[in-house]
């Protein structure tokens, strides 16, 4: 390609964003910009196929019969939601099998909330008052992100995801209305699960290397500490309204501010744990390797016999 | 004393709820999201079904106890659901042929019982049959695609039915309950629906080059309350959360 | 044959009577049939279909966004196909 060309195509791009008209898959773009896209689009359906695991923990021990059902549905949202967005991103030219393969060696991530166990029942309402509380934060402004294919998936996910978060606080709240041994399941749900909810917007704005150009691209709309102010900022009041108590000696209102101070977040416990040491990463990546290879026979007898189908059709 | 629309709705519904909750298992683990999705729905549709069966079955027995304490609160002995559908998940191809059986009967038992003089258990049964449609469909198609796929899954699928076959013969089971509720209408005599059974089952083997296996022999008692060993764990997990605080709200 | 994926299929939902299938998405299947369940239990699980379209996505030939100028820019200059391109008298009501 002439390099006048080049310049023209990358500036009809620029133009295309500025005026916040999307980009569509057979669009010129940037190669480093569909390269971030892939990584995000991909790292978010990941995160919603490993996310099934910590919930799935607890379907078959779930209390009673409509709390058995929703939670069934909700994970099979997760299942539903993986896919819109590998197919998003598959407009991008990249493949599911080989994006998959990808999070199974480690090369790509997924969020490193789903690193951490569930270990009781109130758990299944931390996670979905918090962990799908975080990701609505972050997932709403996406539903206006650049690239079409990923905005579209969005728009699904959110209208779909509505109702997680509301279950899982629905749950919070029958627990803090109930038994002192209920009351503490909840308050110890929210313990375990505060800090790393916060940890799910990512490094703070100063060390995220990613940040400012998806911003530039509006694949990004909001920096990291934007979302997670917000998500604080969202979650105190509904945690005081049923009486639990956030684990953070530091948290206050900060009156100048209008928003909440909070503490500092472990930044050494992300670290690690996005790097693989957290207590279920073995664990988790092991469980979706073997459903893979166990699956396999049967990928394959499906292709085998499709094909067996259309030879006898074509003689 | 005897309540007969009370253990007639509670085996139907135990047949729910214990392959709802096999099923449930796979979610998360399935062999393609695609098909993770699929299992699930399935699943959805009968712990759906259980409920309302459940509830019903609490009406019926009139003695103060909700669908979730029948769900959750029996004892072994006190569930009625055939052998079949506690097996074990296995492999795909055993979760697909221990569906598959029991769909096949599932089929043209609603069909029946959708004409029940019970209006309770006929709506129950329309309900259900459209779910039972989409699930023979599926599970059929994998019956044909595993048998005449690859090598492999030709010998994994046969096993399956050598496993499980012995197990089928129990969806047949009648005894005086049944006889009784027959003659008021409100039974389906299952002895009417093995033609349709039989039929279905050849057709589908048909086109998966498959065949029943040779031994004739049957194992039953899940409808009498005795079980296989493994039915105690998938109910004490199952229960885990009744029995460790009993008397709460979730 | 490790590693060969099921191909991929556009999903189109025609979301109710009367209205024209829509595109939403995409799935993994190894035939036809199974494209339409797949759909069905990826796209339908809130009553969002009575109708599925499934098109193996390689059978798709797309317009090149680089030729739209010279497919898509010459209807823009035929205003005369549109109504309001004409004056008729305000007494005349509704035409």
């Amino acid at each position: 390609m002439k390099e006048q060309n080049l310049a023209d195509l990358e500036a009809a791009f620029n133009e295309k964003l500025k005026q916040d008209i999307r980009i569509e898959p057979k669009d010129w773009m940037p190669d480093a910009y569909r390269k971030t896209l892939i990584r995000q689009i991909s790292q978010h359906a990941h995160s919603e196929i490993v996310g099934m695991l910590p919930e799935g923990n607890w379907i078959t021990r779930a209390p009673n019969l409509r709390r058995k059902a929703v939670l069934l549905a909700k994970v099979q949202d997760e299942a539903g939601h993986g896919q819109y967005l590998y197919s998003a991103m598959e407009t991008l030219g990249f493949s599911r099998e080989q994006s998959i393969d990808d999070m199974h060696t480690g090369k790509a991530k997924y969020s490193s909330i789903f690193n951490y166990p569930t270990l009781t029942w109130a758990d299944m309402g931390a996670v979905g008052w918090l962990v799908d509380g975080a990701a609505i934060m972050n997932q709403v402004p996406l539903c206006r992100t650049s690239y079409g294919p990923y905005a579209r998936a969005m728009v699904r996910i959110c209208k779909e995801e509505s109702f997680h978060q509301r279950q899982g606080y629905e749950i919070m709240c029958t627990l803090m209305k109930g038994s002192e041994d209920q009351k503490a399941m909840a308050q110890d749900a929210l313990n375990r699960f505060w800090w790393p909810a916060l940890m799910m917007f990512g490094p703070s704005d100063a060390e995220s290397t990613h940040t400012q150009q998806s911003i530039d691209w509006k694949i990004k709309r909001h920096t990291n500490d934007e979302l997670r102010q917000m998500f604080v900022d969202a979650s105190v009041p509904q945690a005081q309204l049923i009486g639990l108590t956030i684990p953070d000696p530091d948290l206050k209102w900060n009156e100048e501010r209008g928003h909440y101070d909070f503490g500092e977040i472990d930044w050494e416990e992300f670290k690690q744990v996005v790097s693989g040491n957290g207590p279920c990463n073995a664990e988790r990546i092991a469980a979706r390797v073997k459903a893979k290879e166990e699956g396999m026979w049967v990928r394959e007898a499906a292709m085998a016999y499709a094909e067996k189908k259309k030879a006898k059709k074509a003689s | 004393m005897k309540n007969n629309l009370f253990t007639y709705t509670l085996r139907i519904a135990d047949d729910s709820l214990i392959l709802g909750q096999r099923l449930s298992e796979w979610c998360g683990h399935g062999p393609i999201i695609e098909e993770d999705i699929a299992l699930t729905n399935i699943a959805l549709d009968l712990i759906g079904q259980a409920t309302s069966l459940l509830e019903y079955a609490a009406v019926a027995e009139n003695k103060g106890r909700s669908a979730d304490d029948l769900a959750f609160l029996r004892f072994e002995n006190q569930y009625f659901n055939t052998q079949l559908v506690e097996q074990k998940n296995g492999d795909f191809a055993v979760t697909i042929v221990r569906q598959w059986i029991f769909d096949t009967f599932r089929l043209p038992f609603y069909e029946a019982l959708q004409h029940s003089s019970d209006k309770q258990l006929a709506a129950i049964a329309e309900k259900s049959l459209k779910e039972t449609k989409y699930h023979w469909k599926h599970s059929s198609e994998w019956i044909i695609r595993m048998g005449d796929g690859t090598e492999e899954s030709n010998k994994r699928v046969n096993d399956a039915l050598i496993l499980l076959w012995k197990f089928s013969d129990e969806l047949f089971y009648m005894d005086d309950v049944d006889k009784e509720l027959i003659s008021q209408g409100i039974a389906v005599d299952l002895e009417t629906l093995r033609p349709a059974f039989n039929e279905r089952i050849h057709y589908v083997l048909q086109q998966a080059t498959l065949q029943l296996p040779d031994s004739k022999w049957k194992l039953s008692g899940g409808r009498q309350g005795r079980h296989t060993e493994h039915f105690g764990h998938l109910i004490a997990e199952m229960q885990y959360m009744q029995r460790a605080y009993p008397n709460m709200e979730w | 044959m490790a590693g060969k994926e099921w191909p991929l299929w556009e999903v189109f939902i025609r979301s109710k009577q009367g209205l024209n299938h829509k595109h939403v998405g995409s799935i993994h299947a190894a035939d036809a049939e199974m494209a339409v369940e797949n759909a069905r239990d990826v796209y339908t699980r809130r009553s969002e279909g009575i109708s599925i379209w499934v098109v193996e996505s390689s059978q798709v030939f797309a317009s090149d966004p680089a030729d739209s100028d010279a497919l898509f820019e010459p209807a823009n200059s035929k205003i005369y196909r549109h109504p309001t391109f004409y004056e008729v008298p305000d007494g005349v009501g509704h035409m």
